[in-house]
């Protein structure tokens, strides 16, 4: 049971990413929802890779034990944690931008596309 | 932003650059310990934020310039690419100069093989995102700074 | 070596170390950058064809990168594929293919369009990450190297949608695309890490040799298909699409076509390739025919009453891809049924992926014509133009082929995927053929009104000085006029050459397992 308690987390997370984004008006906690959302799913792929007992998986020194953390989801994780910086770099500088034009950040008055 | 008080100021002149050294240290022991080129450049980078916060946008953007860190990006990208091609006879990324296992261990130099263009990959790529973070945090506060002055570069021709 | 084996990666190389190179070669000037973005592009043009060409001749080529040989998909003592392995059968070629013509022609176009523009060298380099993200998409054989690509093409169609950032209504755009992209490609990470979990192993062809129902995998199955379904434009997750399409820089617009047909490709090989006949419900397939069906009607239907020509084009998009939703559903519908399948079912594959074609060729000439028709005037909205015909004669031509086209008018090709969509759509239920039909007819009325109101009728006064426009951007339009046109003269040929390959290599789950799963043994 305990060893579920990160998948638990996960589903938190998301679900909380999931409702800040559609629930508030601010554009600045938009996009902080979205790191959340991000960071649920990395936590997901991160708490996937352990395996119970293992050993780091350098093959070298692994000693006796034959089980082994797997690296993939790591190198998955690491990927995502670099494609949500860009991410964020973006929709922040978005952000900025329609200050600059609209200014407010507030979704509700931010509706010149219509239709 | 406005500079920070003296104290700010001088704990950055001591610290900021051990920041360098320490994300240097990172990219450089990339293969074999955790990090890399991302989490070792990331940590360079962040010299630039500290001095923005110390120093404030105006000197800091009067130090610097930006075409630095675009080059840095470049040939960071540039040499990972290179990296890439030269493994081209077998595959696109083949690792050239890896050494086999039962190499070393005849040898006696230790059992761990080394890792061949990983390093200077992992040598690439900080560079890479070195500049490149740096880049992202120069101009988004080149940003905020036009924006409170109500400047904003005209696009050539452009109608709104 | 032999460059033939590499050609799945260097497709791959060649825009990657365009969009590295721009901000250096942008230095050197308008003329050396320009020459970049072409040459860039018609390289990878080039790569393109001998690629298709090559699956054709070999059959399903794959690439391994990093390895000790370009084909060794399982090391020694492995027995399941491990590194980033890139594998091609004929319906990536196509795709891909379909992809490099529409870069090429949005590139020769966007030399001339965005002449008077700064910031061009950023410009370059992201239309050419954009490129590398779309083809990467397509040739890709990694459930994560997918998600990283669709995040590659994202990002860089954020920028690319942003680029004119003092347009409020650009940024908007964006804003809301990049929002609805996130939330998507988070879920694809989902689904890519709950996959990895049950079978530890992520390259589709081997997933696909294991795979069993479950719910686990039912989840992943929902996961994948609404995010994609999301990503390429169907009709309730539509809405960042017209924005989008509207208020990019027209070559950019063309480019996002190529795009969305990437996440379908996605779509179809994940329903067609990982689940294929172990689907085992009709659930998705009826769900892919309802999207298909309520896209086609209402994206027509939000169409007729715009009066912007790029947002009127971008909702006619929404209401193409229920084409290709429709035909490929029906082909999945009855995957496992030999008899069906070859009475209708193979037709209704045919149809779909010739209609890819079809609307990647003719709604980019489309969105290419409607910023000729920017350039020239200055004009959006279609009550202010008039009489344009005899000021631009060239672009009226090229629009008149498209519109063509588009409605499905008997010489041209989008008649022949519809006409196959029809008849096989109509063998599984009359209603669907009728809503196709429908759409049809309203897709043709609003191109006559476009037709009518901007390149028919008196002159306006304020388009007196309207010149035709530069030869650059002509030629870009030219290029996709001789597709469509040979298309058109040539159906039999093309359906047998580059339409049949594909939808076989589409159907057939075993062939691209065993490419990668029986190679390295």
């Amino acid at each position: 049971m305990i060893g579920n308690a990160p998948f638990f987390v996960v589903g938190v997370l998301f679900l909380m990413g999931l409702l800040g984004i559609f629930m508030t008006k601010n554009l600045i906690k938009i996009a902080i929802a979205v790191s959340i959302l991000g960071s649920s799913v990395n936590i997901f792929l991160v708490a996937l890779g352990y395996r119970t007992g293992g050993t780091i998986p350098v093959h070298f020194l692994a000693g006796e034990g034959s089980t082994m953390v797997m690296p993939t989801p790591q190198a998955m994780t690491l990927t995502a944690i670099v494609i949500a910086l860009a991410t964020t770099a973006l929709l922040l500088s978005l952000i900025m931008l329609v200050w600059r034009h609209y200014g407010t950040i507030d979704v509700d008055e931010i509706r010149r596309l219509r239709g | 932003m406005r500079p920070l008080s003296v104290v700010v100021r001088t704990g950055c002149d001591i610290f900021a650059w051990f920041l360098v050294i320490f994300g240097a240290s990172i990219i450089i022991h990339g293969d074999v310990t955790p990090g890399g080129g991302f989490q070792g450049g990331a940590v360079v980078a962040t010299f630039i934020s500290l001095l923005l916060v110390a120093y404030g946008g105006k000197k800091v953007l009067s130090w610097v310039r930006l075409n630095i860190f675009n080059s840095l990006l470049v040939f960071g990208l540039m040499l990972f690419f290179l990296l890439g091609i030269m493994g081209f006879p077998n595959s696109f990324f083949y690792n050239f100069l890896a050494i086999p296992h039962e190499v070393v261990q005849a040898s006696g130099h230790g059992v761990i093989p080394p890792s061949g263009t990983i390093a200077l990959m992992d040598i690439a790529v900080g560079i890479e995102v070195a500049g490149g973070l740096s880049l992202i945090v120069l101009s988004m506060f080149r940003g905020i700074r036009i924006f409170r002055e109500g400047l904003m570069e005209e696009e050539l021709g452009h109608d709104r | 070596m032999n460059w033939n084996e590499h050609l799945p990666a260097l497709i791959l190389i060649i825009p990657l170390f365009g969009a590295f190179i721009a901000p250096v070669c942008s230095l050197g000037g308008k003329t050396a950058r320009n020459i970049l973005l072409v040459a860039i592009s018609f390289l990878t043009l080039i790569v393109a064809f001998m690629l298709w060409r090559h699956v054709l001749a070999n059959g399903i080529s794959y690439y391994v990168m990093g390895g000790d040989k370009f084909n060794l998909s399982l090391p020694s003592g492995m027995a399941l594929p491990v590194r980033i392995i890139l594998e091609v059968d004929a319906f990536s070629a196509f795709m891909a293919l379909c992809g490099a013509i529409v870069s090429f022609a949005g590139a020769l176009f966007s030399v001339n369009y965005m002449n008077r523009f700064t910031g061009m060298g950023r410009f370059v380099s992201l239309y050419c990450l954009l490129t590398a993200g779309m083809i990467g998409m397509m040739v890709t054989g990694d459930i994560f190297n997918f998600f990283i690509f669709i995040e590659i093409s994202s990002i860089a169609s954020f920028g690319l949608i942003a680029f004119w950032r003092d347009k409020p209504t650009a940024i908007e755009a964006s804003f809301k695309y990049a929002l609805i992209s996130q939330v998507g490609s988070m879920f694809i990470l989902i689904a890519a890490g709950a996959l990895y979990g049950r079978y530890n192993m992520l390259n589709m062809a081997a997933i696909g040799s294991v795979l069993k129902m479950g719910s686990m995998e039912k989840l992943v199955l929902v996961f994948l298909v609404g995010s994609l379904a999301m990503k390429c434009g169907t009709f309730p997750m539509h809405m960042w699409l017209p924005d989008a399409y509207a208020e990019a820089p027209t070559g950019v617009t063309c480019l996002l076509v190529a795009v969305s047909q990437a996440s379908l490709y996605g779509l179809m090989r994940v329903c067609f390739s990982i689940y294929g006949a172990t689907m085992g419900s009709s659930f998705i397939p009826w769900m892919l025919i309802v999207f298909g069906l309520a896209s086609m009607f209402f994206g027509v239907s939000m169409a007729v009453v715009q009066h912007e020509i790029k947002r009127l084009m971008g909702y006619h998009s929404v209401s193409q891809v229920g084409y290709m939703l429709l035909g490929l559903g029906v082909g999945l519908l009855v995957l496992d049924d030999a008899r069906a399948m070859a009475d209708y079912g193979f037709t209704a594959i045919k149809g779909g992926v010739f209609h890819i074609f079809n609307y990647t060729m003719y709604k980019a000439l489309l969105f290419l014509t409607a910023g000729a028709i920017y350039y020239a005037t200055g004009k959006k909205d279609l009550n202010e133009m008039g009489g344009l015909a005899r000021r631009m004669p060239y672009t009226t031509f090229m629009f008149v082929i498209a519109a063509a086209a588009i409605s499905g008018l008997p010489p041209f090709n989008g008649f022949v995927s519809k006409l196959l969509i029809y008849e096989s759509s109509f063998a599984v239920h009359p209603f669907l053929a009728v809503v196709a039909l429908v759409t049809s007819v309203l897709t043709l009325a609003s191109f006559v009104k476009v037709f009518q109101t901007a390149f028919l009728g008196p002159e306006k006064s304020s388009l007196a000085k309207v010149q035709e426009v530069p030869a650059a951007m002509l030629i870009g339009m030219v290029v996709l006029t001789a597709a469509i046109l040979g298309a058109s003269l040539f159906p039999s040929w093309t359906l047998s050459t580059l339409v049949e390959p594909a939808a076989r290599a589409l159907v057939d789950q075993s062939g691209y397992i065993g490419a990668i799963l029986g190679g390295g043994m």
